[in-house]
């Protein structure tokens, strides 16, 4: 039972053939290679899988892939710049050793670009809350939030 | 890949209500957070879906001329967070709702889906059992109200018939206006949690402040469905909000509810959690009414 | 100087990008999946199994029982193998069973064309059980006439052991004095998962004349090894890929299903099969750390002297061997390697196979567990007798020099103290301790401490040994080579500074290969017991200078110059007289691949054989907040310093410090693996196993005193588990501060502390 849908993922047009029972997840993965998206539960617990649809993070994991005919997805992937430069918050995330094991590091890349997107800034209560979708076993969420709160000062500044 | 059988993307509530008629075994999936899970884990193995997704008349969150609040089933938990009317008439269930799992699951799940699954421990049902909603189904016949306090029939069942589709939720001024609420989530954790016990509590205060007009206290987990404390409520009203009324409702409270022994929580711990989070969620709504029972 | 910096992590750029390619990422196209059909009972003994039905599904493949594996046990431990057969490891399960031994039990096993014919076929096997009562508890399964778990112990009793320290024994040690204060205790801490957020998932074909397999794993050399033993193929047959893992802390350092998803290749011909498991499977049929019961009595002289505790520890084992009793064996060392007694102390382990998931390694082995008792019991034995505990601490915990009177493992270098002291002021200790003492209502506060010590790496328990391989590259970088291996940890970035040291090639000329490849990469055990920066490391230090000299050797022949009088700097070769740079190292390469006169590939390879190990320490401190009508526990202020030595990379430290201390708050305060009288687990899934989230966490400060270990290749020791320790027993006992109330079992969860809370009438009406 394939079905073909029109999705922009990363800012290009796809059209793509896709069961009715595929999850996004699995179509990112295995239909157009983008690995970043990552299975840690497949039930919305862990928020590895965590990719953008028009702009809202959301589980790839219990989103049928058919569910994004018509609809934008933005994947890690599609954060670099032309010549490979990488994004303010990607260059936090490594600065500030908020990278360890990396699994669950493009799902948090992409929630931050959703909250450095809202052009305001938060407290680290308020981010908390904001990153509490994904479970990261290595860094005690210590240093993500840091390169979370620089990302969203930096973009605060390069605004005024 | 999930086993899913048949699949319908209902292009309108009345496709759906059609193709769920036509079906007997279909389930309609709208945010997916649930069904989908159930999929997965073997219980819906193999089912037929009718997809509410994305049904833009599902969508709205409106008031009608006499004050009458309309909120779409298929409203996210963060869109109903961040609407403006919503914030300014029902912050209550705005703050409610954002207690829902996680910030993704609120940018996936929906109202409608938390009310139909008829679970005791869904985030919105205490709020919207002490504003009265009111749920709005449609069927072959064409659309229905179901008041809240009727909707619950029992753990995970509620009145709506197989062929009807819930197109709304609505709250009545009265049921609103110059009230303050508050609603509480006992978890184990801060984020990513299932309810262990839910109170919400929604008072109106006299012109003065001080005595209670009007009391409605609501709990999750603490009965096979979410349930009202009428014995509680009926004692507060006319009752100055001080410090000896908290301390009466968190004892009365405990004699209308019927938490169950389970793994996740002894009936013991959930009636100790009644007892203090309706004091505390009391002590809040007051405030947020423009009382204080510390005065 | 390369040591000690900051650098940023060699791998974050693939990490942020995506480009960093897991397991599942490598995924051949043409593979069949396996799904394991798993016991719905605890323990019994498997009649039959049905398959027609489930063999009749579309897309089912082949359907593999316990009636066809080979009958072969093996061992799974990531332990290196030893040569003498009474200190190998257990060999108690087959690759799938008869005899059911935990819930979710391995018996049978489908291949199918994809996930939704093999989950149809799953649902459709029927199974025939001889079903046994199951054990949960230790006392269950060690009580008269309990049937045997595994036929080879009857009684249970995996294994035993234990140790006396003093010229007494422990009672005479009590009855020798009249007026000691002493105290009976019983600690208890629970089962816990990993949850790393990477699943152990792998995939194996046969190509090349070798069965392949690409899997999630800390111990790629022991997983072939493991693989041949499970399977009876030769080992050298065997070729074990290990691409980024995303974490592993422990979980990872036991063969899991590599050697069943190899063998069931084999049975579809060698085709390209994938085993995913799932997150639930994860939970409980992987590995957990170890639920025990401490059993302890203790006399205290009331000048604050310990003079004397004894202790058994009963380890709840679960269904099967894995790391076995090598694990509360180490717990009960937290007892001697801790504090001195100064009369008499007895220790006894017992470790007990019962029927609930199966204990493994988890990040600290045996320590987290023993240092809740024995922190618990510092801070009970200075409340009775009205000491400030860290003074009860300072006066009778390790000193500087202490060496093991078994395994002769010393502190070769010492920074307890300083770490204490520091800790002390970070917390503001003596300021709390007092401002708290007094506290009445419901929403109360306290301040505590624990401290812990632990090993570098396992010698002389186990083999210590590390081998590493430079290459040079035609640019002049170098390629560095490891056995050891990235699992999240920044293994490798400490590698390449290491390297950068070793060899005075720049850091930015220096490649590492985080791919382990068993065909290609040389031999080490892996990561597991804090020992990769340590005892790898060695490996790095010694490679290094052969590599240096090598690349010396040749620039003493291309330049015309006497050897001794040159070095590499900053990828220069330069005089060590006048300080000039004589040639680069890259056209120097240049040179060396093509000359027409002496064209020599430049490589480097060693093994570092380590025959010592050394003490690593620190302590943690945390403030808490407790809401006693509500049993709920907010960390206000926590902090860990750590004794670890030279730091390698300050940064990359501190960040793992976090996350152990965010692993030792999941423990102490909400993570637990529960199990109904069936020892059917009730919460295998990230909702109800309650995993910290960044809500649930508060900010968290790592520390350190820097003491240079003089026997690490660059002053370093153990890092990598250290922060887990410490993090319990402090919170419980800032609990007791708080509150007046000994909370002796962990987790602190809600409803456990709003029932003792109960108890003590803190609750009113």
């Amino acid at each position: 039972m394939l079905n073909i849908i029109h999705m922009t993922v990363n800012g290009k047009e796809e059209e793509v053939a896709v069961d009715v029972r595929e999850c996004l997840t699995d179509t990112l993965r295995d239909r157009l290679g983008l690995t970043s998206v990552k299975k840690g539960c497949e039930v919305g617990e862990c928020g590895a899988c965590t990719v953008l649809i028009d702009g809202k993070a959301v589980n790839s994991c219990c989103y049928l892939s058919v569910w994004a005919d018509g609809h934008s997805i933005l994947t890690v992937e599609g954060l670099k710049g032309p010549n490979g430069e990488l994004s303010p918050i990607q260059t936090a995330f490594i600065e500030e050793a908020a990278v360890q094991c990396g699994f669950c590091t493009p799902g948090l890349i992409l929630t931050a670009v959703e909250i450095v997107g809202t052009n305001r800034s938060y407290t680290r209560e308020e981010l908390r809350k904001l990153i509490s979708g994904h479970l990261c076993r290595c860094t005690g969420y210590e240093n993500i939030l840091n390169a979370v709160e620089r990302a969203v000062a930096e973009n605060l500044a390069a605004q005024k | 890949m999930y086993d899913i059988a048949t699949y319908v993307q209902a292009g309108c509530v009345a496709d759906a209500v059609a193709a769920l008629a036509a079906d007997p075994s279909a389930m309609p999936i709208a945010g997916g957070t649930d069904v989908l899970i159930q999929t997965r884990e073997g219980r819906h193995a193999g089912c037929s879906l009718v997809s509410l997704h994305g049904l833009e008349e599902l969508r709205t969150i409106r008031m009608e001329e006499d004050g009458t609040l309309v909120i779409g089933s298929g409203c996210t938990f963060s869109e109903i967070t961040a609407s403006a009317l919503l914030q300014s008439t029902v912050p209550i269930l705005c703050w409610a709702v954002d207690q829902v799992g996680s910030p993704q699951i609120r940018n996936m799940g929906t109202i409608g889906g938390n009310v139909c699954n008829g679970v005791t421990s869904a985030d919105s049902a205490c709020s919207l059992m002490v504003l009265n909603a009111v749920m709005e189904l449609q069927g072959p016949e064409g659309r229905r109200l179901a008041p809240i306090a009727q909707w619950y029939t029992g753990p995970g069942k509620t009145v709506r018939r197989h062929e009807e589709v819930l197109v709304s939720v609505r709250i009545a001024k009265a049921d609103y206006e110059k009230f303050g609420g508050h609603y509480i989530k006992y978890g184990k954790r801060e984020a990513m949690e299932i309810s262990t016990l839910g109170c919400a509590v929604s008072v109106k205060l006299d012109a003065g402040k001080k005595t209670v007009d009007d009391l409605r206290i609501a709990f999750g987990v603490a009965a096979p469905t979410p349930i009202r404390c009428p014995k509680t409520e009926a004692l507060a009203k006319g009752r100055t909000a001080d410090a000896a009324l908290v301390r009466e409702i968190g004892r009365s409270v405990l004699t209308e509810i019927n938490p169950r022994d389970s793994w996740r929580a002894s009936r013991a711990f959930r009636l100790q959690i009644a007892k203090e989070i309706s004091r505390r969620a009391f002590l809040q709504a007051v405030q947020f009414a423009g009382g204080d029972c510390n005065a | 100087m390369a040591i000690g910096q900051s650098v940023l992590r060699v791998d974050a750029r693939d990490k942020v990008t995506g480009a960093a390619k897991y397991t599942a990422d490598l995924e051949p196209r043409d593979y069949f999946v396996a799904k394991i059909v798993r016991s719905t009972i605890a323990s019994g003994l498997v009649k039959a199994i049905h398959v027609e039905d489930a063999l009749a599904v579309p897309g089912v493949v082949k359907i593999l029982t316990c009636f066809d594996v080979p009958d072969r046990q093996f061992p799974t431990p990531g332990h290196p193998w030893s040569v003498e057969k009474a200190h190998q490891d257990v060999s108690d399960r087959k690759l799938l069973n008869q005899r059911v031994r935990f819930y979710g039990d391995e018996i049978a096993a489908i291949v199918a064309r994809d996930n939704v014919a093999a989950g149809r076929a799953g649902r459709l096997i029927q199974v025939e059980y001889e079903e046994y009562e199951p054990y949960v508890t230790v006392d269950q399964a060690m009580a008269p006439g309990a049937r045997a778990v595994h036929a080879e112990k009857p009684g249970n009793i995996l294994a035993h052991s234990g140790f006396r320290l003093g010229e007494t024994a422990y009672e005479e040690a009590v009855a020798s004095e009249p007026d000691l204060v002493t105290l009976d205790k019983t600690y208890r801490v629970q089962s816990v998962q990993h949850c790393h957020i990477e699943l152990p998932n792998s995939f194996a074909w046969q190509a090349d004349g070798k069965m392949n397999v690409v899997s999630s794993t800390q111990i790629p050399h022991i997983v072939r090894r493991v693989i041949g033993q499970a399977t009876g193929l030769p080992w050298g047959s065997i070729r074990v890929i290990k691409p980024y893992i995303g974490g592993g802390f422990g979980n990872k350092q036991d063969v899991l299903y590599e050697p069943l998803n190899v063998w069931l290749s084999l049975q579809v011909g060698g085709r390209p099969v994938k085993l995913e498991i799932s997150r639930e499977e994860t939970l409980h049929c992987t590995r957990v750390r170890h639920a025990m019961d401490f059993h302890i009595s203790a006399a205290v002289r009331r000048d604050g002297t310990l003079v004397a505790r004894k202790c058994l520890a009963n380890s709840n084992q679960g269904g099967y061997a894995s790391h076995g009793h090598a694990i509360v064996a180490n717990a009960i060392n937290s007892f001697k390697q801790l504090y001195r007694d100064e009369k008499a102390l007895e220790c006894e382990a017992n470790t007990v196979y019962t029927n609930i998931s199966v204990g493994g390694a988890m990040r600290g082995y045996g320590i987290p567990q023993g240092d809740f008792a024995t922190e618990c019991l510092a801070e009970d034995l200075a409340a009775a007798i009205g000491m400030d505990p860290l003074e009860f601490r300072l006066k009778n915990c390790m000193q500087p020099g202490y060496e093991d009177p078994h395994t002769h493992i010393k502190f070769n270098s010492y920074g307890l103290y300083d770490a204490i002291q520091k800790g002390r002021e970070a917390i503001r200790w003596d300021e709390l301790r007092a401002r708290y003492r007094n506290q009445t209502g419901p929403i109360r506060r306290g301040v505590g401490m624990a401290i812990f010590c632990y090993k570098t790496g396992v010698y002389p328990i186990s083999l210590e040994t590390a081998s590493c391989r430079m290459v040079l590259h035609q640019d002049g970088s170098v390629q560095v080579q490891m056995g050891a291996t990235e699992i999240g940890q920044g293994a490798d970035t400490v590698f390449s500074q290491m390297t950068a040291q070793a060899t005075g090639i720049s850091l930015d000329k220096i490649h590492i290969s985080t791919v382990q490849d068993t065909d290609i990469t040389p031999f080490d055990t892996g990561a597991y017991a804090s020992r990769q920066t340590y005892v790898s490391g060695m490996a790095v230090k010694k490679t290094g200078a052969s590599f240096k000299k090598k690349v010396l050797d040749y620039a003493g022949y291309a330049l015309g110059y006497p050897v001794e009088n040159l070095d590499i700097k900053d990828s220069q070769i330069i005089d060590t007289i006048t300080g000039e740079a004589l040639r680069s190292l890259a056209d120097l390469a240049v040179e060396a691949f093509y000359s027409l006169d002496r064209s020599q590939h430049i490589t480097a390879e060693e093994t570092s054989h380590c025959k010592i190990n050394t003490f690593a320490s620190g302590c943690c401190f945390a403030e808490v907040e407790v809401d006693i009508p509500l049993g709920k526990v907010k960390v206000l202020n926590i902090v860990n310093v750590h004794d670890s030595g030279t730091l390698i990379n300050p940064q990359l430290a501190a960040a793992q410090v976090h996350g152990g201390m965010s692993m030792g708050l999941g423990y102490a305060l909400s993570e637990e693996l529960l199990f109904d009288a069936k020892a059917r687990p009730l919460n295998p899934n990230l909702l109800d196993y309650k995993l910290p989230t960044a809500m649930d966490t508060p900010d968290l400060q790592a520390a350190f005193v820097e003491v240079p270990d003089p026997t690490g290749p660059y002053g370093n020791k153990a890092l990598g588990e250290p922060p887990a320790i410490p993090v319990g027993p402090a919170v419980r006992n800032a609990v007791l501060h708080a509150t007046g109330v000994a909370v002796d079992a962990l987790p602190l969860d809600p409803q456990k502390l709003a029932a003792h809370f109960q108890a003590a009438g803190l609750i009113e009406e």
